[in-house]
């Protein structure tokens, strides 16, 4: 059976593009948060992951409004970015697995999650920013990807609890999945931030520590929050911490930490990393 | 909902209804050639998209803060914003009533 080997959760802030594209990575606003990723690049090449189940948020580049679903799973041999509008460069495609994607999709249905499939989906920066940050080098991606997708969009939003459940439903999945791959799950967005209303620039730095926190020592913690308490504490966009409790649960084995970085401000955002291991119980 | 924490709109199923012209026209903005079109024609464009008369208001204001009253959803006024050339820094700013420095700064104070 397929084997988790880990989670990376990470901030997905579009001026990271930015920073990409011009190899700013060493410039005093950027060096703190890029230099949060070379542990992690070289746990992955001790680890070489075949496929990384990516659990993201659309904003706007694949969903629009007329079709928001609450869940949605990639089911596409490709997965190309696109122009979001805003001009950070398109990054190339990115491989699929239609065989864990179909599994997937088969064992969550069972599961009594009411997924959308998609065999086409374009995805954003959520997405992609994420893997450049992994495994930079111009995409050549070294990894076969699933993108899982979370509406943070339009309220209501899926509680923390349900995601809580879906991770965990995802676990399953992967690790009754009949193949030899070693699989990561990797959950972008977040943490503390606000773009939107007076409260613009919202920043929770105690919240978020205590959240990063708990996913190591009490990982149901952030579960007894409502979405609504969620984003008075987080930001309206903080919500996206939704996608650190879906990775979390995904790891169902014995869960340490093996490397963090969380830095204040990248533009708007307290961006944070985190690198948890999953090794197998018993 | 919403009304519950300051400063902030929650983009709930009210805010949708309202705001689907805007939002709807914001997301065509992800085409280069529609980013164009609007700035050839800004008025013809509004119109074509049906935007009602507070939405319409709002853009031509530039206004952040009249946009998500008209039911503008941030991650698509984001598209809008950016054929000005601004950012999230610049909308910011704008909503706080902040010059971008000192909106900036504040950021960079939330972390200490």
């Amino acid at each position: 059976m397929a084997k988790i080997v880990g989670g990376i959760m990470s901030s997905h802030v579009p001026a990271i593009g930015r920073a990409i594209a011009r190899n700013l990575q060493g410039d005093p606003y950027w060096k703190p948060w890029f230099d949060g990723f070379p542990p992690v690049r070289d746990w992955l090449a001790e680890v070489k992951p075949d496929v990384a189940v990516v659990v993201y948020n659309d904003h706007g580049l694949n969903f629009f409004l007329d079709k928001m679903p609450t869940f949605a799973v990639g089911a596409a041999p490709e997965y190309r970015n696109a122009d979001e509008g805003w001009g950070i460069p398109v990054v190339p495609p990115f491989k699929g697995d239609l065989d864990l994607s179909w599994h997937l999709i088969e064992s969550l249905v069972r599961d009594e999650f009411d997924i959308t499939t998609c065999q086409e989906m374009l995805v954003d920066h959520a997405f992609t920013l994420p893997m450049a940050l992994l495994w930079p080098g111009q995409g050549a991606w070294p990894v076969r990807t699933v993108p899982v997708c979370v509406n943070t969009v339009q309220f209501p939003l899926p509680t923390a609890g349900r995601c809580w459940k879906l991770g965990e439903a995802i676990g399953r999945a992967v690790e009754s999945w009949d193949s030899d791959a070693r699989v990561v799950v990797v959950g972008t967005g977040g943490l503390s931030h606000q773009l939107d209303g007076e409260r613009a620039g919202h920043i929770n730095k105690e919240f978020d520590l205590r959240f990063m926190d708990s996913l190591v020592r009490e990982p149901q913690w952030a579960t007894r929050y409502t979405v609504a308490e969620l984003v008075e504490k987080a930001g309206t966009q903080g919500i996206e911490l939704l996608m650190w409790l879906v990775t979390r649960a995904a790891l169902t084995g014995r869960v340490s930490r093996l490397h963090s970085n969380y830095h204040i401000p990248i533009s708007n955002t307290a961006a944070g990393l985190l690198l948890l291991d999953n090794q197998p119980i018993g | 909902m919403s009304a519950s924490i300051p400063g902030t709109t929650l983009f709930d199923g009210a805010q949708a209804r309202k705001g689907y012209a805007l939002n709807r026209m914001c997301f065509s903005f992800n085409d280069a050639a529609n980013r164009e079109a609007f700035l050839r024609d800004e008025e013809g464009y509004c119109a074509r998209y049906q935007l009602t008369p507070a939405q319409r208001e709002a853009v031509k204001a530039r206004n952040v803060l009249q946009m998500i009253e008209a039911g503008g959803n941030v991650y698509y006024l984001a598209k809008l914003a950016g054929i000005f050339g601004l950012d999230v820094q610049d909308l910011g700013a704008q909503q706080t009533g902040m010059t971008k420095d000192a909106f900036k700064a504040r950021l960079v104070a939330a972390g200490r």
